[in-house]
This record gives C-alpha cells, structure tokens and sequence, in this order.
C-alpha cells in the first residue's frame, strides 16, 4: 500500500469506530419505540439519539470509508506513492475534529434536528460547523485524488487509466458537486440562523438545496460498494470482469444522472411545481439504466467465473461457485437487497405511488436497506480484503467473516421488510413513541417488534466485524502480494477517449442540475415572503 | 461504441426535451384543459397563482396580532431593567414584588421577556380580556411593555420551578392518538418554543384556570388555536396531572 497504509488504516479504524457506535444508537431507538418498552421518558432524548445515528451514518462513516478506499485505490491502481500524504492527514484530522464537535453538540442536547436538518428547526451553530469540516475533510480528498490522477496521467501520456481509479474518481467528483447544495444551505441558509444574524429562513429554499445533495448522497456511498463489484468481487472468486467498457460507462452515466433528481423528495412539497417534479421522475428512473448494466456485467462475471472453475447448465453454474468466499457470499447478499429495495425505491420515485408512502417507515426501511443493507456489506467486503494488506498479517476468521456476513444479511432483512409493511399499513416516520394499543395502530406493533430483533442480530453482526478487524491485527505476519483489481476478460480491449476522462459526463451533470434545480432555486431566493421564524432546539438546556 | 460521448450528450437532451414536453406541455394542460398553454407552462414550473380565494363566513373570535419572530423585543437598551423596574411598581400588588405571586396572579420572575410582551400587547387589543390588567395595558406604551418584559426576565424564577422529578404522562408524552404534544415539547424540560411560557413555578389556580378557559373558548389569543387545540382533547384527571406538576407537586 505504498506510503499510505497507516492513512488507510486509520480511515477505516475511526469509520468502524463511529459505524459501532451509531449502530448501538439505532437498535435503542429500535427498542425504546417498540411495543417491548414503555415510552422514552423524555422524546428529546430520542431525537439526539436519532441525529447522532443519522449524521454518523450518513455522513461520517461512508465518507471515511469512501475516503481511506479512495487512497487505497490511487496507490494500488496508479502503483505510486500517494501524492500529498500530510495534506491527507490534514483532511481526515478535519474529519475527526468536525465529528467530535458535532456529535459533542448533539450529545449535549443543542442540536436535535436530524441529520436532514429540517428547517425551520435551528440547533447550535456548532453541529452544522462540524458537519461542513466533514465535507471540506473530504473536499480535499477528492483535490487529492485529481491531483494523484493529473500526475499519474503525465507519466503515461496516452494510456489508459485504470479503471479502479476511473470509477474512484466518478465517486470523487460526484460527491464534490453534489455536497455543494448542502454547503449552500448551510453556509447562506443555516448558519447566519443559527448564529443568530437572521432570525428568519426560507425552509422551502433551504429543503430544495437540500435535495440537491441528498439523493446523490446515496451514490457517493454506493461507489465504493459498486467499485467493490466491478473490481474486487470477480478477482476474489478467481473470475475476470465481463466488460471493462460497460463498467466505465455505469460509473460515467452514474455521475450524469445521480444528480438532477434530488426533488423526487419533495413530492409533497408544494414550493416546487410539478412540472419539476416530472423531470426529476425521469431522471431518477435514468438511474436504472446504470444499475442494470451492473447488475448485468456483475453477474456476467460472476457467470464467467464459475464456468471457469467447471460450472455447467443454464442454472448448474450457481453451484460451481465459491460460497464459501466472503466476497462471493457478500455479493450475493447484496444484490438480494438491492433488488429488494430497487423495487421498493421505483415506488418512492413516481411522482404519484410516492404519496402512498410519503413519510412512513417504508421510507426509513428503504433507505436502510439499500444503503446499510446492499451497500454496507460491500463495505465490510473492501474492509476484509484490504486489511491484510493494510496490516501486513493475514486475516484467517474464514468462518467467523462468513457468520458476520449472513448475520448482517439476515438480520438487515428481518429488520426492513417488517418496515417496509409498517409504512404500507401507513405507519408515519420521525416518532419517539407510538400509542400501539388503538384498532388504527395495533397492526403495526408485530411489525416494529420483528424489526427490533433484526435489528438486534446486525448489532450482533457490527460487533462482530469490529472484532474481527481488531484480530486482524494479532494474527500471523505475512507479506501480502500486491494489491490488484479484477482483470477485464478482454483486457485490451480500446476504451472510447469519452470514458478515459470525464470532461463529457461533468459537463451533462452540471448541465442537467442547470436544467433541473436552476428555475427552483431562482425564484424561491427571489420572493421575499417565503421566510419563516426559526424554531431553535435545545434552548433550555 | 466510438463516439459514446456524443451519443451521451445528445440523448440526454433528447432526454430533457421529451421530460419538458411531457411536464411543461402535456400533463398541465390534460389536466386543466382552461389554461392557456403559457399559464399551464408557468403553473408547471411552479410560479406562485393565487388559486383560493375566499371570504370570511363568520366573525372570528379576536386574536393576538403580535408576529412572533426572534428578534421581537429588538436590540436591549441600556437602562429598560430599571425603568421595568419601576413601571413594575404598579404591577407588584398581585404579581409580588419580586415577580413571585401571592394572589394566584401568575409569577412573572424569570419569565420569558416574549412571552410577557406579547401578553401585554394582547391585554391592549382585546385579544385576551381580564377586568384588571385590560386597563392597566391600555395606559402602556409600547417601549414600556418592553421594559415591563425584559425586567421581570431578570429576574430569579420562584424556587418551585426548579423542582425536578418525572413529570406526569401529559407533560411527558402528550396523548399521540387525539394529537395532544406533550405539555414539556414547549413549556419546558422537553424544549421551548418561542412566546410560549414557563410554567413550572406557577399558581396551580391560575393555571388551571387558564387552561380552562383555553378549552372553553373564552380565552382565543393563541394566534392559530394551538392551546385550544390541546385543552379542548384534556380530560379533567389530565388537567389536574398537569397543572399540580407545573404548581410544583412532587410526583
């Protein structure tokens, strides 16, 4: 890992750190909302316990692990030295200070707004001030990598860039466009509120901003499970990556159409016409289009690799697969839930079933299961076959990698389908209790019960990958070989120049964000009677 | 496969022409065939139409006309504590001489400055009626309001307000199935909102009383109906839990 192991390591060390630390949030917040326990004595307390889940979860832990795999993928794809190592370290130190002032705020009471802010509610400056050291930590990330890239380019003039490093850099500029929006909320919206030189905020312009990063937030936490797919998975099970071209292209159309879809959450905002909303339904059902080249050259690879070692039939190749290989066995786990919550987010995404859901727990059960579901045991994947190379020992909890892996799958299943009926049955989100005992609610107790045992065997599975990760560092020293990326089966194949570099696909992102988010935010910053008081948080603590 | 990037680019304008026809032309004007095809394009964009208009069909009760925004009582003056201080010489037969209440009358120490303000502006509208403090309101100007506000604001809450203790289910949790929030997501211990007051400390005849007469109707200066909201959906056990919690009853 050239000169950035120990960087790697501790990406990976304080994301696993804050990954346990939420989760055992979350199964409380499972619990104490439960028919299994009387209600939380004071809801506030619920709510911080909510934000401190969501703002680790969405922003914090994929973002070190989108940035330690990051570094990992410049060294190992581009064989180099990491350039600007210190100002690495200076990113993550960001990373560190901005999570420990603001979960300090929020343990402390001050910033109970939810990850997803909701204004007009006001917490104290302090949280959104961490949360932009977050983004700026990883800002610098992403100018890292450019640079890495820029430099790797001028040694190798005409060849063609690793497609690791490709698909690593779609996932760097994506999110560098899209957290502009929340930085636009929080630098003109929030923060002049929160510091008390405005006493007034415009929610709805602050929530169209909003959206401009929180549905493309999603993608920059797939890219490194997607990266995962292409890349690892088929070296892991002894395959080759079906098409090199076609994974190029998923990346590239990802970074196209990931972001002018952000509104498909505020359907039921009346600040944005619906003409917008329409727009925003296409696009986002564009995103299928990458989704299902992946899905198709994934399992074309998978295909290939089983046919290598001996698999026949049109189905009997399944069996000559190597299940007892995390990476295989991850995969398929993932793509059961991706599959599961594709079809759940086609309902999110029309602009008229939406509102059959809008704001229940179907939301919360679709979103946790297509992101701590299928995306997060890809994590644990790129975790486990980074590891020897980051501590130079070998990793040797076959089984125990495999128990942690079928808990996670299970346990996230048990967790979101009840969830998902909750919502259905009309369940709304975002409460600290529930009166279950009335002939409207009683139908949802059994269901939330189910979903706190779920949620009880991923809490088990989180531990135990934590564990695992610790031994990791106890076991037998052995120089690990180098660090490689899945092999095309037609390695040289000739790349098209538009998906050796990104001018095209940056270009049509900023261009439909233009087309899409312009007229909005335009005229919401242009009425002047759009404003309202500011509810602040926490003042009497 | 060669020029993807041209192919790229012009299927997503192709793309985004088909999504405007369809969002900007057709689904607009299918729905409201009256539109002219420019009003229909406007609508879908989502510029602001009036599309209500409506007259009121009966004389509405009278209500605050105080807008409630942080910066309310405007920039502290040096000096407004003690002109407060002394204007509050006519107010401490019934709100104590310390803000404290020997008379059931509410105590005013250390209670929000906005909250008094408003209170005080409402007595003088006739949003809130009360044979005693309507008169006394009347005779304030607007600067002496504020004043009045920021003094008693200084001043030390009554010790009973810094009883703890779990309080009562109502205050805690409100009652979710009649849509009744929790007493405390406002009034304190949970969290505050702006203009509406601390209660723990307070007479448990005033608000009783008080609460009363929210239910009731006879007291209509909540802008938007909220404490009537609450009061009306109150049984009388729920009345009485939160009213000896908030008149410092140790539960």
């Amino acid at each position: 890992m050239f000169n950035a192991r120990r960087l790697i390591l501790a990406h990976f060390w304080i994301a696993a750190i804050a990954f346990l630390l939420a989760l055992v949030l979350g199964e409380w917040q499972m619990i104490v909302r439960s028919p299994l326990s009387t209600w939380v004595d004071n809801p506030e307390h619920y709510y911080r316990s909510l934000t401190a889940h969501g703002s680790t979860m969405g922003y914090v832990f994929p973002t070190l692990i989108a940035m330690g795999f990051g570094y990992a993928i410049s060294v190992a794809s581009l064989k180099r030295d990491l350039l600007g190592l210190r100002w690495a370290w200076v990113a993550l130190a960001l990373v560190i200070v901005g999570t420990a002032t603001a979960m300090t705020t929020v343990a402390l009471g001050r910033a109970s707004v939810l990850y997803t802010f909701y204004p007009p509610l006001i917490g104290h400056a302090a949280y959104y001030v961490g949360l932009v050291l977050v983004v700026v930590g990883s800002w610098i990330w992403v100018v890292l990598l450019s640079l890495n890239l820029r430099a790797w380019r001028k040694d190798h003039r005409g060849e063609r860039v690793p497609f690791a490093m490709y698909a690593n850099l779609a996932g760097a500029y994506l999110w560098a466009w899209t957290a502009v929006g929340v930085a636009l909320e929080i630098l003109f919206q929030i923060l002049p509120v929160a510091f008390g030189w405005k006493t007034t905020i415009d929610a709805g312009l602050a929530r169209v901003l909003f959206s401009w990063t929180l549905h493309a937030i999603v993608y920059f936490w797939l890219m490194p499970a997607y990266i995962a797919y292409y890349t690892l998975v088929p070296r892991a099970i002894g395959g080759r990556l079906y098409s090199d071209t076609m994974g190029r292209l998923a990346f590239a159309l990802f970074l196209v159409f990931s972001m002018p879809i952000g509104i498909h959450h505020l359907f039921a905002d009346p600040m944005v016409g619906s003409g917008i909303k329409v727009m925003h339904t296409l696009f986002t059902a564009m995103v299928a289009v990458p989704t299902f080249l992946t899905i198709f050259t994934i399992c074309a690879s998978v295909e290939l690799a089983a046919r290598l070692r001996g698999g026949r039939g049109l189905f009997g190749w399944l069996k000559a697969l190597p299940w007892d290989n995390p990476a295989m066995l991850a995969i398929a786990f993932s793509f059961v839930m991706l599959g599961f919550g594709g079809a759940g987010g086609l309902i999110n995404m029309s602009y008229q079933l939406d509102s059959t859901i809008h704001n229940t727990q179907w939301i919360t059960g679709h979103f946790h299961l297509i992101f701590a579901g299928a995306i997060v045991i890809m994590y644990f994947v790129i975790a486990y076959d980074l590891w020897p190379h980051l501590t130079g020992r070998r990793l040797v909890a076959l089984p125990l990698m495999r128990l942690q892996l079928w808990l996670w799958f299970v346990g996230m299943m048990i967790l979101t389908l009840p969830w998902h009926l909750s919502g259905l049955l009309g369940m709304p989100r975002r409460m600290a209790y529930f009166d279950y005992t009335t002939v409207a609610t009683q139908p949802y107790a059994w269901t939330v019960v189910v979903s706190v045992l779920g949620g009880a065997l991923v809490l088990i599975s989180g531990v135990l990958f934590v564990f695992i990760l610790a031994a990791g560092h106890r076991t037998v020293r052995s120089e690990p070989e180098e660090y490689r990326f899945a092999l095309a089966l037609h390695e040289h194949e000739a790349t098209p120049r538009a998906l050796n570099g990104f001018a095209v696909w940056i270009a049509l992102m900023v261009g439909l964000t233009i087309v899409n988010y312009a007229f909005p935010i335009w005229q919401l910053a242009k009425i002047p009677t759009t404003s309202v008081p500011a509810i602040y948080v926490g003042g009497d603590q | 496969m060669k020029r993807v990037g041209l192919w790229g680019a012009l299927g997503t304008a192709a793309l985004v022409l088909i999504g405007m026809l369809v969002g900007f032309v057709w689904l607009p004007q299918s729905q409201d065939p009256s539109l002219s095809p420019f009003a229909a394009w406007c609508s879908a964009f989502g510029v602001p139409r009036t599309w209500l208009t409506s007259t009121s069909i009966a004389a509405q009760p009278r209500t605050s006309k105080v807008l409630l925004t942080h910066d309310l009582l405007g920039e502290a003056v040096s000096g407004d504590v003690g002109h407060g201080a002394t204007l509050a010489l006519r107010c401490s037969i019934c709100h104590g001489p310390t803000g404290i209440s020997y008379a059931d009358s509410p105590n005013l120490a250390g209670q929000y400055a906005a909250v008094i303000y408003k209170q005080l502006q409402d007595y003088r509208t006739g949003a809130r009626e009360n044979p005693i403090m309507t008169p006394m309101a009347q005779t304030l100007a607007d600067r002496q309001m504020r004043q009045l506000s920021v003094y008693y604001a200084s001043l030390p809450r009554p010790p009973a307000a810094a009883i703890a203790g779990r309080g009562p289910e109502i205050v805690r949790w409100g009652a979710p199935m009649r849509n009744i929030a929790p007493c405390g997501s406002c009034h304190g211990d949970i969290d505050h909102t702006m203009a509406s007051p601390w209660l723990k400390g307070e007479p448990r005849n005033y608000l009783r009383g008080q609460l009363i007469a929210f239910a009731d109707g006879t007291r209509t200066n909540d802008i938007n109906g909220q404490m009537r909201a609450m009061a009306q959906g109150l049984t009388k056990a729920e009345i009485e839990a939160a009213v000896g919690f908030y008149a410092g009853d140790v539960q």
